[in-house]
C-alpha cells in the first residue's frame, strides 16, 4: 500500500476517534460537575484544559476564560488544532485524499459526521446542545465507523491501519478521562466512598461508556477497580492493555512479522509496550503514582506513533 | 396525463438530434419517446431528481475553486439520452480514427524530421510557438512510436446536419468518467428501456484503458506496474482520477508518493519502493518534472524525464503531445491527413480563420459581431469572444488583442450548434449539445460507442463547459431495426452520408 495512502486512513482513524474522546472529556465533565454547586471562574474546566495539555493555548484564546469559552474552545473552535471541529476536519480531508480506498458507506458516514458538527457549531449554544444530545450524537456516530469498516471493507492492509489509528488513539485517551477525575477531585479522605464520589466515579465510567462492564465485572464501585478497569481490563475494548495488545498484532499483520520478533523500531516499541501492560498490575501503578504512570504512559504512547510514522509513512 | 412529448416540442430554426425538421421524431427516437409518454412528466421528475441524488452521494462530483461553502458539486446531468444512430456512429469512429493516427503521426514528425516544415505546409515558427511544443522532447520516441495514447476530440453538427470537428484535446483529455458514471446512473433509472433497446455498451472502457497502458509499458516489461498520477485531491477532476484508478485496479499516486532513482521510478508503499513502468498522468507537461520544467512545480517528481528518456517509464500522453491542442495547429490537421497517410479527411474541421494570417485578420477583424474568437491555448470555454452575443467593449477589447498577437488567436462562424431535448420542469425543451468521444491509441486503436454528451443547460446558451453551467446527457448509439420503417422517406435520399437530414 502506498505511504501516504496508509498515513491517510491511520490519521483519517486516529482523528475520528479523537473527535469521539473530545466527547467523552466533556461528557465526563459535565457529568462530573452537574451535581456540584458552581465555583466562580473557569471552575473544574481548568482541570480538563490542563489534563488535554490546551490550558495555555486556551488561556491565550479566551482572556475572561469562562465555562462557556471552554466548551467553544473544545468543541467548535476552527482556530484550534485540537477542538472537536479541527479533528473531525482533518478526518474528512484525510478521507477525501483516499476516497479510492474507503467504500462509500464509509465515506457517506464522515461526511455526516462532519456535516452535523459542522451545522451545530454555526447554530447552538452549549446549554441548547446538552439539550439537543449533541455529544451523544457524536459518540453514536463515531461508535458506527467500526461497525461500517468491519462490515463493508475488505480485511487486508487498509482495514489494519484502519483499526491501528483507532486502537492508537483510544490507548491514548482512555487514561486521560481517568487522568481527568485525579485532577478535578483528588478525593479527600473524608470524600472516599460517600454518595457523592460514587456518583462521580459512575458519571466517569458512563462516559468512558465503561459502567456497565464495570457493574459486570465489579459490582460497586471502588476507585482502584475503576482505574484497574480502564487500564488493565483484558476484555473492555478500551483499556490500555487491550488497545495496544490488539494494536500489536494489527501492526505485525502488515508486514507478517510473528510475535517475538520484530522488523523496526515501531514494531519493538509497540511489543515493549504491550509486554509493560500485559504484566503490570494496578497496585504497582498506584505505588508508582496513578497520575505520573498516565504520564508515562502516554509518552511512550506518542513515540510509538512517531515511529510508525517513520518506519512506514515516510520512508 | 401530459401531451405527448413531441406534440409541444418547439424546434426553432434548429437542427435537432432527437427530431427532424418537420417536428416528427427520428424512427430510432420512437421507442424513447414512447417510453417517456408512458412514464409520465410527473415520475420523470421524480426520477431526475433521484438520479441526481444518486449521483452526489456517490461523490461524482467536481470540485469548484471560486466557491467556498460548496467546493463539490455534481456535473449535472439530464435524463433524457443522446439519441447517435449507430451507422453514424460508424462514420464518426472512422473519421476519429484517422484524425488520431494524423495527429500521432504528426507529433512524432514534430519531434523528429519535421517533414510537414520542409514541405512548407506549416511554418516552423508557428509549431516553435505553440504553447504545448516542448523542446526538450527532440530526438525521444515512446514505446511504439505513441503519443497521443487518449484524444477526445469535440464533435458538432451544424444547422445543415454535418458533422465536424471542433477542437481536439490531447493533453489531458477529462470527462469520460462522467460518461460511465452517467450510463449506470440511466441504466437504474431506465431498466426496462435498456433491455428492450440496443444500446451499445460503453463500460469495457477502463479495461480498454488498463490493456492499452500495458501494451505501450517499456519494451520486454511483460507484467507492468501502471499508476494514475494526480495533482490531487483540490484538482476539479480528481474524482475522475481515483473513479479510474479504482476501475482499474491501478494505485493513484501524486508526485510525493514517486521517487527516481537510478532512472527508474518507484513508489513508497508501507513495504518499501516499488517499482512504477507506465503513468497515466492527468498533470499538465509543465509541471511534471521540476528538474526539465517549472522548478516551481510541487505536483510533479524530479528526475521523471531521465527515467523517460531512459526508457524506463512510460508516459501516457507522451509529454510534448500539447503541441496538437493548439487551435491553430487544429486548422492544420486536414492538411496532417493528407500528408502522412494520403487519404482525405472523413470528418471535416469548423471552417477557421487564421489571425496570424494577414488578409484573414482583416477579414476577421471586420466581421467580429459574426464570429466567435477563440484563444489558441485556451480550454473550458474560456478565451472566447462570442461575436453576436458580446458588446461592443468586449469586442474592442478582443480586436485590441488579435492585432497585438495575431498568432494566438483563431475565428471561426458562429456555429448554430445542434440542440437535443432535455427535461425542463414538465416538459421538453431544446438546448445545444456536442459531443466527446475517448479515443484509445495503443497497439490497436479503439473507442467505446459514444461518449461524453456535453448540454448548455441554460436556455440559449451556445458554451457546454461545467465550468459554465454546462451539463451531460448519456449519449446511447443505438442500432434499432424495428421501428426503422419511415426510413426512406425520413432519410430522403439513402446517400452514403450517414448525418440525418434536419
Amino acid at each position: 500500500m502506498l505511504s501516504r495512502v496508509a498515513s491517510s486512513i491511520y490519521w483519517m482513524s486516529r482523528y475520528l476517534e479523537r473527535v469521539q474522546s473530545i466527547a467523552r472529556l466533556i461528557d465526563v465533565q459535565d457529568q462530573l460537575g452537574m451535581d456540584q454547586p458552581d465555583t466562580p471562574g473557569l471552575g473544574k474546566w481548568e482541570a480538563l484544559m490542563r489534563t488535554t495539555r490546551s490550558y495555555e493555548a486556551f488561556e491565550k484564546a479566551y482572556p475572561a476564560a469562562t465555562p462557556e469559552d471552554a466548551f467553544r474552545f473544545l468543541t467548535f473552535d476552527p482556530d484550534q488544532p485540537n477542538s472537536m471541529f479541527s479533528c473531525m476536519t482533518a478526518a474528512r480531508e484525510n478521507a477525501r485524499s483516499i476516497r479510492e480506498i474507503l467504500t462509500s458507506e464509509l465515506w457517506q458516514q464522515v461526511n455526516e459526521l462532519y456535516h452535523t458538527i459542522r451545522l451545530a457549531s454555526s447554530e447552538l449554544n452549549r446549554e441548547d446542545q446538552l439539550q439537543d444530545r449533541f455529544l451523544d450524537k457524536v459518540k453514536t456516530s463515531g461508535l458506527s465507523f467500526s461497525g461500517i469498516v468491519e462490515g463493508t471493507m475488505a480485511s487486508g492492509e487498509a482495514r489494519s491501519w484502519f483499526r491501528l489509528g483507532q486502537l492508537i488513539e483510544r490507548a491514548d485517551q482512555t487514561p486521560r478521562i481517568l487522568d481527568v477525575k485525579y485532577f478535578v477531585l483528588l478525593p479527600s479522605p473524608e470524600d472516599v466512598g460517600t454518595p457523592m464520589d460514587q456518583i462521580q466515579w459512575a458519571g466517569l465510567l458512563r462516559s468512558a461508556s465503561a459502567l456497565q462492564v464495570y457493574r459486570g465485572e465489579f459490582g460497586a464501585i471502588t476507585p482502584k477497580q475503576v482505574a484497574e478497569l480502564l487500564l488493565f481490563s483484558h476484555v473492555f475494548p478500551r483499556s490500555a492493555r487491550y488497545c495496544i495488545r490488539e494494536a500489536d498484532q494489527e501492526l505485525r499483520s502488515v508486514l507478517g512479522t510473528q510475535t517475538g520478533y520484530f522488523c523496526n523500531p515501531a514494531e519493538q516499541l509497540l511489543g515493549q509496550v504491550n509486554s509493560q501492560l500485559q504484566y503490570a498490575t494496578i497496585e504497582e501503578v498506584f505505588n508508582y503514582g496513578l497520575h505520573e504512570y498516565i504520564d508515562k504512559l502516554q509518552t511512550q504512547i506518542g513515540l510509538i506513533g512517531q515511529r510508525i510514522d517513520h518506519s512506514y509513512f515516510s520512508n | 396525463m401530459r401531451k405527448s412529448s413531441a406534440s409541444d416540442y418547439d424546434l426553432e430554426q434548429f437542427c435537432d438530434e432527437m427530431f427532424m425538421a418537420d417536428g416528427s421524431p427520428h424512427p430510432w427516437a420512437l421507442g424513447l419517446l414512447e417510453t417517456l409518454d408512458n412514464l409520465g412528466s410527473q415520475r420523470l421528475a421524480k426520477r431526475q431528481e433521484a438520479a441526481e441524488r444518486a449521483l452526489f452521494d456517490m461523490g461524482i462530483t467536481f470540485n469548484v475553486y471560486s466557491d467556498e461553502a460548496a467546493t463539490e458539486k455534481i456535473f449535472p446531468i439530464d435524463l433524457i439520452p443522446r439519441l447517435v444512430r449507430g451507422q453514424e456512429w460508424d462514420h464518426i469512429e472512422r473519421g476519429l480514427f484517422q484524425r488520431v493516427r494524423a495527429l500521432n503521426a504528426f507529433i512524432n514528425d514534430v519531434y523528429s524530421e519535421q517533414r510537414i516544415v520542409s514541405e512548407g505546409i506549416i511554418p516552423v515558427e508557428t509549431i516553435k510557438s505553440a504553447e504545448g511544443y516542448l523542446e526538450p522532447c527532440i530526438g525521444l520516441t515512446p514505446p511504439q512510436g505513441i503519443w497521443c495514447h487518449i484524444t477526445g476530440s469535440d464533435i458538432v453538427r451544424d444547422e445543415h446536419g454535418a458533422l465536424m470537428v471542433l477542437e481536439d484535446n490531447l493533453r489531458c483529455p477529462s470527462g469520460v468518467s462522467y460518461t460511465l458514471a452517467n450510463r449506470n446512473q440511466m441504466k437504474r433509472t431506465f431498466p426496462n428501456l435498456f433491455r428492450s433497446s440496443r444500446v451499445r455498451p460503453i463500460s469495457h472502457y477502463p479495461s480498454m484503458l488498463l490493456q492499452m497502458l500495458n501494451q505501450v509499458a517499456p519494451a520486454g516489461n511483460t507484467r507492468p506496474n501502471a499508476a494514475v498520477l494526480t495533482p490531487g485531491k483540490y484538482n476539479s477532476a480528481y474524482f475522475e482520477h481515483s473513479y479510474l484508478a479504482r476501475k482499474m485496479g491501478c494505485k493513484l499516486v501524486e508526485g510525493g508518493d514517486l521517487v527516481v532513482e537510478d532512472d527508474r521510478v518507484w513508489m513508497r508503499t508501507t513495504m518499501g519502493l516499488q517499482p512504477v513502468d507506465v503513468i497515466y498522468r492527468r498533470i499538465d507537461d509543465k509541471f511534471l518534472d521540476p528538474e526539465v520544467f517549472r522548478s516551481d512545480s510541487l505536483l510533479g517528481v524530479k528526475g521523471l524525464m531521465r527515467a523517460y528518456r531512459a526508457g524506463n517509464v512510460s508516459l501516457v500522453n507522451a509529454p510534448g503531445t500539447g503541441v496538437a491542442d493548439d487551435k491553430l495547429i487544429y486548422t492544420y490537421v486536414p492538411d496532417m491527413i493528407r500528408l502522412y497517410l494520403d487519404e482525405e479527411p472523413i470528418l471535416p474541421n469548423v471552417e477557421t480563420y487564421r489571425c496570424e494570417d494577414k488578409a484573414q485578420r482583416q477579414h476577421v477583424l471586420a466581421n467580429l459581431d459574426k464570429l466567435v474568437v477563440k484563444a489558441v491555448n485556451e480550454a473550458g470555454g474560456y478565451g472566447m469572444l462570442v461575436g453576436p452575443h458580446a458588446t461592443k467593449a468586449e469586442r474592442e477589447d478582443f480586436a485590441e488583442r488579435i492585432a497585438q498577437t495575431p498568432r494566438n488567436y483563431i475565428a471561426q462562424p458562429t456555429l448554430q450548434l445542434s440542440r437535443a431535448p432535455v427535461l425542463v420542469d414538465d416538459h421538453l425543451e431544446g438546448r445545444h449539445v456536442d459531443l466527446r468521444p475517448y479515443v484509445l491509441l495503443g497497439s490497436d486503436i479503439v473507442v467505446v460507442p459514444g461518449g461524453l454528451t456535453r448540454v448548455a443547460l441554460k436556455k440559449g446558451s451556445l458554451v457546454v463547459n461545467s465550468s459554465q453551467g454546462g451539463g451531460s446527457k448519456d449519449t446511447w448509439v443505438v442500432d434499432g431495426a424495428q421501428e426503422m420503417d419511415g426510413a426512406q422517406e425520413i432519410d430522403g435520399a439513402q446517400e452514403m452520408v450517414d448525418v440525418p437530414s434536419c
